[in-house]
Formats: C-alpha cells, structure tokens, sequence
C-alpha cells in the first residue's frame, strides 16, 4: 500500500488540519470527548467508529454546522472554530453530506456551476451574465466530467438516481477546488459496484488535495486511506497507517471485531 | 473587385453583428413591437383602452420584481407594496420639484421610484432577510403595517388621506412631448416596463442571481459552497425593492397622485395573487398574472358590485387546480400541442365546458342575487344578470341557480375521465416522441 512516511511530512509542513482538544456537548451530554487530531497536507485519512459514536458530529463541528462548546481548530495555519459555515468554506474546506444534499430544482450543470463560482472570484456579481463566465464554464464542464455527469448535464438535479447523486454531491464538494475535502459516507447505500465507482472517483479528485473522510465500508477505508483514526464514544482511541489499525487490539475490541480480518 | 470586397466587408460584418443581435434578442425585440403596436389595436385604442394597458405595465412590473423574492429566491412577502407606495412617493415629490422648475424631463421620473425602492430595499432588508421562510414573512407583514401607519403619522411627507398631487404634464418639453395624453404616457410605462423585465431577467442570469435559486433550493448547501445566505437574500430584496419603486414611480406618472392605499396590505395582497396566478416558477408567469387581474379589476368592478369575490374564487380555483398558475398550465400544454392526441384533448375540454358553464351560470346568479339582498336592498330585488332579469324575491331563480350549479357540478365531475384518458393518452405520444428523438 502506498503509504506516506508520516514523521517527515509532519515535520515539513504544517497540517492541513488540526485539532486540539475539541468538545462539544448537546445540553448536558457530552457527544464529543476532546478530540484531538492532526491531518497532514495531502493524507487521505479516514475516521471510523461504531454508530453514535460521534463521527457526523465531529464532522459537523469542523464544516461549521455546530460550534464547539470548547478546544480549537485550525485549517492551513487558520484558526476556523466556530465561524460560519460560508467562511470556512472561503477558507478552503469543503464538505460532503450523508443525506444528500444538492439543490434539486436546479440542473446538474447549475448544481456545479453555483458551486465554483466563489472560489473564482465572483462572489455577488450581479454585472456579469453567469453564462459569459468562461473559467466557470470550463471547470463546471471538466468536474462533470470526472464526476460521469455530462449526459446528465440538463436534468434537474431532483430526478437523478440515487448513485447519481451522490456522485453529484461529491462533484459539488470539490468544485471550490478547496484544499481539504470532507467526505461524510460517500459510499453509503450504494451496491458494490457503485462503491467501487465512487472509490475510484474520490481517489481521482482527492488527488493534490487533503482527505478527511467518515466511511463505513471497510472495505473501502482500508483500500484508500492513508491514515485510520478510531472514534469511539467521543474519543479518539487510535491513530494509525491501516495496517497497525488492524492489528491494535483495542481497536479490535471496540470496534472492528472480526472485520479487522476483511 | 478587391476593392469593392473591401468596401463591402464592414457593412458584412456589421450587418452579421446586428442579425446575430437580433436573433440572440428576438423574444425582446418581439415584445417591443407588440407594445408599440397595441396601444392602436381596435378595442385598446381609447382612452379607457390605454389607461387599462398602462396600468397592466405597471402591475406587470411590479409583480416581477415580487417574482424575484418568490420565485426566484423562494421568499414569500406580505409587504412589498411598501416599496411600491415608497417608490411611488419618493416620484411624485420629484415630480413636484420638476414642477416648481427643475430643468429634468418627465420620463426620468421613475428613477427617483427606483432609487427609494433600492434605499428601502437595502434599509428593510438588512433586517428582514436575517430569516427565511414564516419569520420573514412575518417581519415583511409587520413592516407594511408599519410604513402603512407612518403615512398618517407623517402627513407632511405622505399627505395623508388626500395623498401627494404633482402634474406630469409642467415639466420641460421633451421632442414636443407633453404628457398630456394617455397614449404618451403608455408609452413612457411601456419603454421602462421592457427595459425593467430585461434588467431582472439579465438580474436572474448573473452569479448572484443564480444564488439566488441556489439558496432557495437549498439554504444550507448554499453557505457550505462559500456564499452568505443572508447577504444573497438581501441581493434579492434590494433588487426587487428597486424594480418595485419603478413601478411606484410609473403609477405617480399614470395617476398624478400617490396615496396610503399604494403602500397598503391590500396591494401586497394583490401582488402576490397576480404572481401566484400567474405562475411563479416561468419569468413571463408574473406577467400574465398581472394582466389578467388588471383587467378583472378594471373591467369585472364595472359590472358587479361583488367582483373581489369573483377574485378570489378565481384565485382559489387557480392555486388548488393548477398550483404551477397559468404560465406552467401552457407549459404543460406546450409539451403535447405537437401530437395527434392534442386534438382529443380539447375536445374533451370542450365537453367538460359545457357543464362548466352552466354551473358557472348557477353560480353568478346566486352569487349576485345575495350580494344585492344582503348588501344593496336599496336597489330592490328585481335585477338583470347577464341578458335575464330575475326576481330575487321570488323562490324560483333560487331553485334554478342551485339546479344549474348542482347539475353542471354534477355533470362537470362525470367529464373528467373523458379528460383524463385524452391527456394521457397526449402524454404517452409526447413522451414516446421525446424517446426516438433521444434514441436518434
């Protein structure tokens, strides 16, 4: 497996992603325990866990759908806890959602289209006719591309099947073109085939970008991440290259069970 | 020969520039011709026909800019004639100072409508588009109450009861026009309403129009591709202030007065029934709203003393039969006017019409004759409806106009298969069509 030597680049650069000590608490249940995490330029890392255990909202908190209740996240040297969703997205995260979440009366190219218009520079324009914008154009017209939608490209984004959603929600992730992707269960619900699809694309577009992802589907964890931390009840209780994962006995017992043989 | 090739090559290419124009434009430049000429179409070439025409103009436009909140950016607002009403004073107070001697021709006047309904637009909306959905239209609701009162609370800006007077025809002459006649001043209505349709469908085709759409769809997804959705709502508002205080403006020219009743929750109301029944999902649905309820207005309280009733039971039968208004009815007929069925179409309609009618004569008879007895005893009970005079005093019209209402409802009802199988039928062939050209 291609796996990056760690210490070193953590040395270089500093992370794409840290996380010291989050919390965050729903009334008076703690949900996340102090979470703390590094997630290196350029790593796929994936965080898995038992149902309840966190991940979405972990997920949630870094994106800016949640505040923190305490503890600091910083994207490329950027302090982002609690800012609005839109200002840590301007800063060069973007994420994907579990449920699907496009604009449905909108068609596939406006889907993308509205998606990268931001990240060109074109903020609130209202001068400018959308259809003149040739960069917007070209990068719309490349990311349907690699997302397979192009004969897709008309139909209100509403009436795609449910695969073709969500390979549309992953296109709308990545058209700001930001550093960081998060990726909330890209594969879920899918048959094995469309798993396979959606591997192979997320491997593509995650290409020169950071990884964070919450998967599921071992299967897929272990075939693409670089790096596997373990989120359970709160906590991360390991962080590791997904060979040691498989072998960390605590991990096992929380967690993974027999699956850590798959 | 290369000479003349040279000659001739600039007026090629300028002729090539101006078809392509054209051809790019020629819904606007259809539109364009068809206002020109109405105003002379028999039957619209009266006073009364171009008054009628003049006010459409002006409910068209404002029922676009509320068409840039609803449809476009899924906002619903209980107040927007306060932009209307504010637009409309703002023009009429520069229409007194063009009267008193400011050297500015009479058709600019709208400008100073648009740049009231902009200001207020930017000055409102920064506290309304804080929130969507109920709580907006809450706030919009409460700040047309509040607007509605500061007319009588500010009598020396809003006039009170009387309202604000100026004359459009004291101004500086513009090519010998005067404004004295309703036909010119359709014109100056017809010229800015065009241009204002353009500017609001060029408004939906730029980067923050597209949010617009974006954020109506999908609030959430919108703030996580980097946009502000409060600061797109706000866009939003502040365009549709600003073409609604053109249309304010357009009203000051039209009626020389502007008073409470512009900025009013009646004409709130109004709008958004124009946009609903017109339909708010197609650019032109607004339009076709507004035109059709002007001339309900105008010419349906000639008749009938009950004709907001009328209204309002044309609205409710629009919203529950065809909830997409009249703009997505011909859409959905667009899509099999080209096949064979079509025909059997109408000719279903055609027979679910006739019970149509008779209920729809039961109806207007019973409708008419209450309204005459309980709210004009005065006039007495005997009246004439359509071509019959009826007694209302008498059973028996009672008896006949229920008959009719019940009977027609009843045969009404029996025609809707025939209806059914017919568009169905139409649909299949449509879609079966849409398939061998795909498959080609």
């Amino acid at each position: 497996m291609n796996v990056k030597p760690e210490a070193s680049a953590s040395e270089r650069t500093p992370p794409a992603l840290e996380l010291r000590d989050i919390r965050k608490s729903f009334g008076a249940t703690p949900v996340i325990r102090g979470v703390s995490l590094d997630v290196h330029e350029g790593e796929r890392h994936a965080i898995i866990g038992p149902n309840g255990g966190g991940k979405s909202t972990l997920f949630n908190l870094i994106s800016g759908r949640f505040a923190p209740t305490s503890g600091s996240i910083v994207l490329c040297g950027e302090k982002i806890a609690a800012l609005a969703p839109h200002e840590i997205n301007r800063r060069g995260l973007a994420r994907s959602f579990q449920i699907t979440n496009i604009f449905p009366r909108l068609s596939v190219y406006e889907n993308i289209r509205c998606s990268v218009l931001w990240s060109l520079g074109y903020k609130y324009c209202f001068w400018r006719g959308v259809d003149k914008l040739r960069d917007a154009r070209e990068r719309t017209d490349r990311i349907l591309e690699q997302i397979r939608l192009t004969t897709r490209r008309d139909a209100p984004a509403g009436v795609l099947t449910y695969a073709e959603q969500r390979a549309l929600e992953i296109g709308i992730t990545i058209a700001g073109d930001a550093r960081v992707i998060l990726l909330d269960e890209p594969t879920a619900g899918m048959s094995r085939a469309e798993a396979d699809n959606a591997v192979a694309l997320i491997r593509v577009v995650s290409q020169g970008r950071t990884l964070l992802m919450v998967e599921h589907d071992m299967g897929v964890v272990f075939n693409l991440a670089d790096r596997i931390s373990v989120l359970v009840y709160g906590e991360i209780i390991a962080t590791d290259i997904p060979s040691r994962i498989r072998r960390n006995e605590a991990v096992q017992s929380a967690y993974l069970g027999s699956a850590a043989d798959a | 020969m290369s000479g003349s090739r040279e000659v001739a090559a600039p007026a090629t290419v300028f002729a090539g520039v101006a078809m392509n124009w054209a051809n790019r434009h020629k819904q606007w430049l259809a539109a364009s011709l068809v206002l020109l000429a109405l105003p002379h179409v028999p039957g619209l070439n009266s006073d009364f026909g171009r008054s009628l025409l003049s006010q459409m103009g002006i409910a068209a436009v404002f029922a676009l800019s509320f068409n840039v909140l609803l449809g476009q950016t899924g906002l619903l607002s209980f107040g927007h004639a306060v932009y209307f009403g504010l637009g409309g004073y703002a023009a009429i107070h520069f229409m007194r100072v063009i009267n008193h001697g400011l050297p500015l021709p009479i058709p600019l006047v709208p400008l100073a409508g648009a740049a009231a309904g902009l200001l207020f637009g930017i000055l409102f909306g920064s506290v309304t588009t804080r929130r969507a959905g109920t709580i907006f239209a809450l706030i919009t609701l409460g700040i047309g109450e509040l607007v509605y009162a500061a007319t009588f609370m500010l009598p020396g800006y809003f006039g009170g009861e009387e309202g604000i007077t100026a004359s459009r025809t004291r101004g500086p002459a513009l090519f010998g026009l005067d404004f004295g006649s309703q036909l010119q001043v359709y014109y100056v209505i017809a010229v800015w309403a065009l241009i204002a349709a353009m500017l609001m469908r060029a408004f939906i085709r730029t980067p923050v129009g597209r949010m617009c759409n974006a954020v109506r769809d999908n609030p959430e997804r919108a703030a996580f591709v980097g946009y502000n959705t409060q600061r797109v709502r706000l866009f939003a508002f502040s365009v549709a202030g600003l073409f609604a205080g053109l249309a304010g403006g357009l009203h000051a020219i039209n009626y020389e007065i502007v008073a409470a009743d512009s900025v009013s929750a009646l004409r709130s109301g109004t709008v958004l029934l124009m946009t609903y029944i017109g339909g708010v999902g197609h650019f032109v649905g607004p339009v076709i709203g507004a035109l059709i309820l002007t001339w309900l207005q105008v010419s349906l309280s000639g008749y009938t003393s009950a004709w907001l009733l009328y209204l309002g039971l044309f609205f409710l039968v629009t919203i529950l039969f065809a909830p997409s208004g009249l703009a997505g009815l011909i859409m959905m007929h667009g899509s099999i006017v080209h096949t064979k069925a079509f025909w059997r179409v109408l000719r279903a309609y055609a027979i679910a019409l006739v019970p149509a009618v008779f209920m729809g004569i039961g109806a207007v008879i019973l409708i008419e004759m209450s309204y005459r007895v309980s709210t004009q005893p005065e006039l007495g009970t005997r009246m004439r409806i359509f071509w019959i005079t009826v007694d209302a005093a008498s059973p028996w019209p009672w008896i006949t106009a229920i008959a009719l209402l019940a009977g027609g409802f009843f045969v009404f009802r029996k025609t809707w298969p025939i209806v059914a199988v017919a568009w169905n039928r139409a649909t299949d062939e449509a879609g079966a069509v849409n398939m061998t050209a795909q498959r080609r």
